[in-house]
């Protein structure tokens, strides 16, 4: 019995009407936790009761803690028939179950009612009082934080990332138990919503104690989702990675955090060690690191039988090899065979985090990602979630390989998601092949000897670009250059990843948001044949969606993509792919080429004059994007090498026979069948069909940018007003003109006009961006297409960017592009002059993907089909030592610069009494976040019998969606914080029946609850600290810190 | 393809101060839509129509659900479902029960209950306020009146302390409300002139010296209605015209207070007697609940008129 929770029902206001003769309500409130149910006295004739209770004390195990919610409904007295429920508020007591975060919740409540929305609001306060339990035995995980944010959490610093968590809990829905047919909407609804908090709860439980098996503390990138698979059940499941965390609590270490991210991000890994020959690991974290032991990982897993004749796949490299200071052999080889041993450990090394620690990421790959078909069954036994556990275990274990396939031994930015549509759905994994580096890992050993190589060997800004794999060896055709940074290691053309661009890249201009939107029609089909006819459409739309990627990345004049996302939808007679993805470019990578046009018919002379002109118009539009997002390479990388750039149609023919020649392995080649990526041929409408989407494509009006990461690379100096919102659209087709190319079109048409009504609304805060933009698309019926969006759109200072808070990697890039400073980097070019002898195509450009099909037999209904990507890099290099010199050179000068800009911020930080700021970013412009108070993690279900009275699907679905954000608000406020990071819809499951005037929405959203304080209020304690620290504040830094 | 639905949500908010305007001034969604092509707003963001379709719609979705908290403003302060920055809520508010003259001018002093759809719909083609505006002034006079008919300390407090009006709207509400319950005449052809300025002017005096308040601030104080001893004091003013020494000694004091203040005051001087009389006389018939409604006409044809007719250059009351 280790837990006392304590609730106080204090008032009620603005309560419905609940008696028509007296205009007045008579409420009172039922206080349920687990079985035991408490009630208030009835406040006569009043929709302002003033109950002011005592205190409800329940007693309970900790484990109900963690799984049930406080359940308070209201209700209205009635002496002769049943008392009326008014509503109910749920309330998830986690967040007062751990130390760190609040200590008691208090606060107006909406009450909310799954018929009618919000009836009013009720002010309760709820404590709990937890005993110290030491039992080994014990099944609750209290103490174990929880985190949205997929990176690690301002204020706190990773001592060891652990890895991979993962679990899943399953049960019978109660939309489809037998007992829905006599119970009310209302009544069915409420079970749901209770069914689902329960099965969150346990789940958060579950997978709480995985971490502290792993001896964590915390979960980074809690990502949590409800599979709604009608008969066959309902299905939560959860991943994260977990993680030893620190609570950065001096003010000295909390400031510079927070005020020069950039700078320390550069120094820590870096400083942290000073004398490389001991083994410290840096302040606060060597003992603990050496005590603990290493745990064998295969525990805290389920699957952990089946995963034992995969891991044989991969080379063993003992841990002996990986021990202390091995001298000499190539550095990555090493480093790769460390961390190997220290991940292989664990039966899946991914992780969810997009953003990591500096010095975290070594390597990046490319984009590993898998799909599997599978037909639903009933869930027997909820207990054993078998068939499940099963799925998802043989897509990560594909995912797993792919990575190995591209010489990493990692996968980061790790997601997971399903569709469903009847009894099919389709499972979805992706995630970006990286190399690691182990010191953050569990390995204590290895630590102390890595770091003084790490810091000689890896060049900033570029090292992540290199490729891990092996040139002679390589996975998949591919063509590589010299690293255009530090010309020692090779790069590939184009880079796709799906995590945040990482905080020391170098990159040149600003990026944008790039999507690719692709329909395909399928038959109607019953089960199997549906499942057969799914799975043999999916590598065409991978495929297609891939090219569409590329020519789009292409026309933009840049050569990577971030934040990658690509969704695939299942509806009855159709599939849809979207893929969002942030493009950049990078200066490590070479520039990419043109786009060629080609006919295949060149005799006919209007003919050749038609492809001329569509070819100068995209031409023109490169050149136009060029100069919109700024990219504006350095000429000097060309004279290096010292070659023109080569004529791109010609190079692709090389590169073509290149190709052809080489033995493919797999079977479905996700390189545009043989030929090369940026020529087009457009020998048939369909083709001709693409381009001119291609070329439809609108920009964003000016002042506007878009990216799906959280920072907008080369925007940095962000004010704070900030405007979170969603946005949902349905459109209904006709089913006359249902060709894939109509499809296309009016699917592409939705997005664009969904973006062009957003840029319209939010014009009064030109100029600004919208961050994280998330689109989701769901085909709820036959012939609608549903789009959802949620991002961020945040104001910056458009002069303010010249002057002052340029990050700290375009600062130097600025430096390095000038002459004077070129002549520090002699060593560099001394070493790149060699390089000229080749004939580097540094304009080539092409994606080469390997795939495959998963090999899973048919007979099982499934196949897996899935691509890895690559690319390549071009740039600038700035050696180390030039960093430094450079770093203290900037210092004085943005310095003063930057106290005016915190002096000079608008003041309107103070009128916000009461405000909670919700933002899917994992950071507040222009300001700190100085405490975490728990997840946030609700789920609401509202129906209507009286859909044209409420304004039609509009606006029932416009008020249930500002009712969300109020309860999300409230919540939030109760726990005493004042704002919501990383927050996500994750479902918006929307259902009408305009006949019987009905709908039904489900909506589903989580987030971190956040107490941050102003920069400008920080100031005060700011100028206490000595100068340094009063560096120009960047929360573009922020975000990896 | 067509749209089934489309909603923005913001965490804060979104009012766009034009198309709110649009949509107290009762406009329909494609009126609005129109109407705001023609403020060229297209040309200058480069969105088209159907943008500014799809945005007006939206736009409309949030005032109506707001419309309800409009009613009791006091709850637009603490609802959560909406964030709005308080001095957007203010704006809102004021905006809300912001009214047009020419329509208040119609109603001013008639039953506000009564007001069938007929009525308004005369109304709305006379001034050419839109029918739905007119319903909204007409019942934010309603929901005022009612609020505040039962109430006791001061109408003006009153009003703002549960409509949370700017103080110069609550005076205007005051006088509407005011005028409303003691049924003042205000429709007739003779005092058309009149604009709202000037009946908001006089109902401000005469909440101020005529109702029970001003008598005694202690009990009762009720601002809504005349104080019913005063009236009747009123009548024992007919001494002032019966009474030759009296009528003489009042005009002596009445043009020792006028002289140097008033340019004609020469005329005011011979015309005294007359003037006076016609004075007395509406104010002695004000016990009379139907004589209190022709205040305005009496006072007008019995006072101003002849003063017209002599030429004066400016309105004395």
């Amino acid at each position: 019995m280790p837990g006392k929770l304590k609730v106080k029902i204090v008032a009620g206001r603005h309560l419905p009407v609940m008696d028509r003769a007296s205009d007045l309500t008579d409420a009172f409130v039922e206080v349920k936790f687990g079985n035991t149910t408490f009630k208030t006295d009835v406040y006569l004739k009043s929709l302002n009761p003033q109950w002011n209770s005592e205190w409800f004390k329940f007693e309970v195990d900790d484990e109900d803690l963690q799984d049930e919610p406080l359940q308070i409904t209201v209700l209205d007295h009635d002496t002769y028939s049943a008392n009326d429920a008014i509503g109910k508020v749920y309330i998830d007591i986690d967040p007062l179950l751990y130390s760190e975060a609040a200590t008691v919740i208090s606060g107006w409540f909406p009450i909310y009612d799954t018929i009618h929305g919000i009836r009013g609001e009720i002010n309760v306060v709820v404590k709990v009082d937890l005993f110290n339990d030491l039992n080994r035995f014990r099944q609750s995980s209290c103490g174990v934080k929880f985190f949205c944010t997929t990176s690690i959490p301002k204020c706190y610093r990773a001592v060891i990332i652990h890895g991979f968590v993962e679990e899943l809990v399953v049960n019978e829905d109660p939309e489809y138990q037998w007992i829905d047919r006599i119970r009310t909407p209302r009544a069915s609804n409420e079970a749901r919503q209770r069914l689902i908090s329960l099965m969150s709860g346990e789940l958060q439980r579950k997978i709480g104690l995985k971490v502290l098996e792993m001896r964590g503390n915390a979960v980074v990138g809690y990502l949590q989702c409800f599979d709604l698979e009608g008969e066959s059940g309902l299905v939560v499941r959860a991943i994260g990675t977990a993680c030893t965390l620190d609570k950065l609590s001096s003010p000295a270490a909390l400031l510079p955090a927070c005020n020069s991210p950039s700078r320390e991000m550069k120094e820590i890994p870096f400083n942290e060690d000073p004398n490389p020959n001991t083994h410290s690991s840096g302040p606060s974290t060597p003992l603990k690191n050496q005590t603990y032991s290493f745990s064998p990982s295969k525990s805290y897993s389920r699957q952990s039988s089946s995963s034992d004749t995969d891991l044989s796949l991969t080379p063993k490299t003992g841990m002996g090899s990986g021990s202390a200071g091995k001298e000499g052999g190539p550095f990555k080889a090493l480093l790769r065979q460390q961390t190997q041993s220290a991940l292989e450990q664990r039966e899946f090394p991914f992780f969810t985090l997009t953003a990591f620690p500096p010095g975290f990421l070594v390597h990046v790959g490319g984009v590993v990602s898998a799909r599997s078909v599978k037909l639903l069954d009933r869930i027997h036994n909820p207990d054993e979630p078998e068939t499940r556990d099963a799925w998802w275990a043989e897509i990560r274990q594909e995912i797993k390989s792919h990575a190995k396939a591209l010489g990493c031994h990692a996968v980061v930015g790790y997601s997971e998601s399903t569709s469903i549509c009847e009894e099919v759905c389709i499972l979805s994994a992706s995630g970006t092949a990286a190399v690691l580096n182990p010191r953050f890992l569990q390995d204590g050993t290895v630590e102390g000897c890595l770091e003084p190589r790490l810091e000689e060997n890896l060049p900033a800004g570029c090292g992540f670009c290199h490729i891990p794999y092996d040139e002679l060896n390589m996975p998949f055709p591919a063509h590589l250059t010299y690293c255009n940074n530090c010309r020692k290691q090779k790069v590939p053309d184009v880079l796709f990843t799906t995590i945040d661009l990482p905080v020391d890249a170098t990159v040149i201009g600003k990026g944008c948001l790039i999507q690719a939107r692709l329909c395909r029609l399928k038959k109607k089909a019953q089960a199997e044949a549906n499942a057969t006819a799914i799975s043999n459409l999916l590598p065409f739309m991978e495929y297609e969606v891939h090219t569409q990627l590329m020519n789009k990345l292409k026309l933009k004049a840049m050569n990577a993509l971030f934040g990658l996302r690509i969704q695939i939808t299942v509806g009855e007679n159709m599939l849809m792919g979207l893929a969002s993805a942030t493009g950049v470019y990078l200066a490590a990578l070479p520039t990419p080429g043109g786009i060629q046009i080609a006919g295949k018919t060149p005799n006919d002379g209007s003919y050749e004059q038609h492809i001329s002109h569509m070819q100068k118009k995209i031409n023109d539009t490169i050149a136009k994007n060029k100069e919109l997002y700024e990219i504006n390479p350095p000429e000097i990388s060309e004279e290096i090498i010292g070659s023109p750039i080569p004529e791109p149609r010609q190079r692709s023919r090389l590169l073509r026979s290149q190709s052809e020649s080489s033995d493919e392995v797999t079977e479905l080649d996700l390189s545009h069948g043989k030929k090369d990526a940026f020529v087009l041929e457009i020998d048939d409408t369909d083709a001709m069909e693409d381009v001119h989407s291609l070329l439809t494509d609108v920009p964003p009006p000016s002042g506007f940018y878009s990216c799906n990461t959280e920072i907008m690379p080369g925007i940095n100096n962000w004010t704070s007003e900030i405007q979170m919102f969603t946005s949902v659209r349905v459109i209904r087709l006709s089913s006359l003109n249902l060709t894939n190319q109509a499809l296309n079109k009016n699917f592409n048409d939705l997005c664009e006009n969904l973006l062009k009504s957003l840029y319209f609304k939010l014009r009064s805060m030109i100029p600004c961006c919208l961050c994280h933009v998330n689109f989701t698309v769901s085909l709820p019926e036959d012939e609608l297409i549903q789009v959802t969006v949620t991002a961020v759109a945040i104001t910056f200072d458009k002069n303010q960017a010249l002057q002052t808070t340029k990050t700290h990697a375009e600062k130097l890039l600025q430096r390095a592009s000038t002459d004077n400073e070129e002549l520090l980097q002699f060593p560099l070019e001394l070493c790149s002059d060699s390089l000229p002898s080749h004939p580097f195509p540094p304009a080539k450009e092409h994606l080469e993907s390997a795939s495959s099909n998963s090999g899973i037999p048919a007979a099982q209904r499934d196949r897996c089909s899935s691509w890895i990507e690559l690319i390549k890099l071009k740039a600038q290099t700035i050696r180390r030592g030039s960093i430094k010199t450079t770093v203290t050179v900037e210092k004085a000068s943005p310095m003063g610069e930057g106290n005016f800009r915190n002096r000079s911020a608008p003041p309107c930080a103070n009128s916000t009494v009461g405000v909670v700021k919700m933002t899917p970013l994992s950071f507040i412009p222009g300001a700190k976040i100085t405490k975490y108070l728990g997840i946030i993690n609700m789920f609401f279900i509202r129906e209507t019998t009286s859909l044209r009275e409420e304004g039609g699907v509009s606006g029932f679905l416009h008020a249930f969606i500002a009712e969300v954000f109020a309860m999300v608000r409230a919540h939030v406020a109760a726990l005493g914080g004042n704002a919501v990071v990383s927050y996500i819809m994750k479902q918006c499951v929307f259902m009408e029946n305009p006949n019987k005037n009905q709908a039904q929405c489900l909506i589903n959203v989580s987030g971190d609850a956040v107490v941050f304080v102003r920069e400008s209020e920080l100031e005060v304690v700011s100028a206490q600290q000595p100068a340094a620290n009063c560096q120009p504040s960047c929360p573009g830094g922020e975000v990896t810190t | 393809m067509t749209s089934e639905l489309d909603i923005f949500v913001g965490n804060t908010t979104l009012i766009d101060e034009d198309v709110y305007r649009l949509w107290l001034d009762g406009y329909s969604v494609s009126d609005a839509v129109v109407l705001r092509v023609c403020s060229g707003i297209l040309e200058q963001t480069g969105a088209t129509a159907a943008v500014l379709q799809s945005d007006t719609m939206d736009h409309y979705r949030t005032f109506h659900m707001l419309e309800r908290l409009l009613h009791a403003p006091p709850k637009m302060l603490h609802q959560l479902i909406f964030q709005i920055p308080p001095s957007r809520q203010a704006l809102l508010i004021e905006s809300y029960y912001a009214f047009d003259e020419a329509f208040v001018r119609e109603v001013l002093g008639k039953k506000l209950f009564k007001g069938t759809k007929k009525d308004l719909d005369d109304i709305s083609t006379k001034t050419g306020i839109t029918l739905k505006s007119c319903r909204r002034h007409l019942d934010n006079f309603k929901r005022v009146f009612k609020v505040v008919e039962e109430m006791r300390g001061s109408l003006v407090d009153n009003i703002q302390q549960h409509f949370l009006l700017s103080d110069r709207l609550a005076r205007d509400y005051a006088a509407i409300v005011f005028f409303a319950n003691n049924r003042f005449e205000t429709g007739k052809k003779k005092l058309h002139y009149l604009s709202f300025g000037d009946f908001a002017f006089c109902a401000e005096l005469m909440i101020q010296n005529w109702t029970l308040r001003a008598i005694d601030s202690q009990v009762d104080d009720m601002d809504m209605d005349l104080d019913k001893e005063f009236l009747q004091d009123l009548k024992e003013l007919k001494v002032l015209v019966a009474d030759k020494d009296l009528l003489d000694l009042h005009k002596s004091l009445v043009c020792t207070a006028l002289r140097g203040k008033l340019g004609v005051f020469s005329e005011m001087e011979a015309n005294f007697k007359n003037l006076s009389r016609g004075l007395v006389n509406v104010a002695a018939k004000l016990t009379h609940n139907k004589d209190v409604r022709d205040l305005f006409v009496d006072l007008v044809e019995k006072f101003v008129e002849p003063c017209r007719s002599d030429h004066w250059p400016l309105n004395e009351y």
